[in-house]
């Protein structure tokens, strides 16, 4: 539904644009090769990386780290595996949820859910190509301990901690 | 041999996967089924993605975004930032080269970080999505804190950058 609509507005925009103005549009989706073929190559190695990483850790290895009692250390855990890996949200979601459900803590899920979106150590080599060492390093860093404050609130507000 | 160095990182993903499939079966179809799936998501998120790049560079005037997103754009742009964001689709990556753009049309650093954050963060449907799962109460109470955090962190990133890093990082955006 949410592609849908992607593919509908681009293809629409790329419609008026052609008509306006072929040569601008060919310059355009010149453009927009040149952008893909450069961050290919990372685009490649990342899906392939966390593929592997996937697979090699399956809910039960996760869960006997994360459950209700493991208090912080559980959260530190939580918030690493989530900053490592680069899950899409709608298989997260369900996964955090089943955690949930088989023992894992609120504070545990919300830091690991914080820290899956807003830190990706395996995209660093591409942010670091647009953005520097120094910004990319900090970013990821403050996200990771920023994903600690969430784990509170949410311990606080949910779980009634 | 510039493509092989290009390709470097790809080439060893490959001869681990190839390892992993050859030691322990199980552990090896499982990562070419996650790769596949990944991969089906990037062929069809990546085309419309990099098309509205390609577009908004050659179509949108760097006045324009100067001043919707530009110093001196205040609140309009923190607003601007956390809508296109927002109403993102793709994994994080699909951000960058899009925030690379931004920096070619003239778009304040700390408007870029927050762009960075909401792609990742506050993201609608994923949002959608997560109150499904988790429930409303998580939902929101993570958003909430997230988009206080978003702002925070693009703000300490925006403080800790020289100008001349700021220069030198929107010259290669330009270059690029």
């Amino acid at each position: 539904m949410n592609n849908l609509l992607l593919y509908g507005i681009t293809i629409i925009l790329l419609f008026l644009s052609f008509i306006k103005d072929k040569k601008k549009t060919k310059k355009a989706l010149k453009k927009s090769w040149k952008a893909f073929e450069n961050i290919l190559p990372q685009f490649l190695g990342i899906i392939m990386l966390v593929g592997i990483l996937l697979a090699i850790m399956n809910p039960e290895i996760i869960l006997s780290l994360i459950g209700e009692k493991s208090g912080w250390y559980g959260i530190i855990i939580s918030a690493t595996v989530g900053a490592i890996t680069l899950i899409p949200g709608f298989v997260a979601f369900p996964t955090a949820a089943m955690l949930l459900e088989k023992g894992a803590g609120y504070m545990q899920i919300g830091a690991f859910v914080s820290a899956l979106m807003m830190v990706g150590i395996v995209t660093m080599p591409v942010e670091i190509k647009f953005f520097g060492r120094k910004l990319t390093i900090l970013r990821n860093a403050l996200a990771f301990v920023f994903s600690f404050l969430v784990a509170f609130v949410i311990g606080k507000v949910v779980g009634g901690i | 041999m510039r493509h092989i160095k290009r390709y470097k990182f790809f080439i060893i993903t490959i001869i681990v996967m190839i390892i992993l499939n050859l030691n322990s079966g199980n552990l090896g179809v499982k990562a070419i089924q996650n790769v596949g799936f990944s991969m089906k998501e990037m062929i069809l998120i990546i085309p419309p993605v990099f098309v509205l790049l390609g577009l908004l560079d050659v179509w949108v005037p760097r006045e324009i975004m100067m001043k919707y997103m530009g110093e001196g754009s205040g609140i309009k742009g923190v607003i601007l930032a956390f809508i296109l964001g927002s109403a993102a689709a793709g994994p994080l990556y699909g951000a960058f080269p899009i925030a690379a753009i931004f920096m070619k049309k003239g778009v304040k650093l700390s408007n870029i970080f927050i762009f960075i954050g909401a792609w990742s963060t506050t993201k609608i449907p994923m949002f959608l999505f997560e109150m499904t799962s988790l429930g409303m109460k998580f939902a929101t109470t993570r958003l909430l804190v997230n988009v206080i955090g978003i702002m925070l962190i693009a703000y300490i990133l925006d403080l800790v950058t020289s100008e001349e890093e700021a220069i030198e990082l929107y010259r290669k955006a330009e270059s690029n």
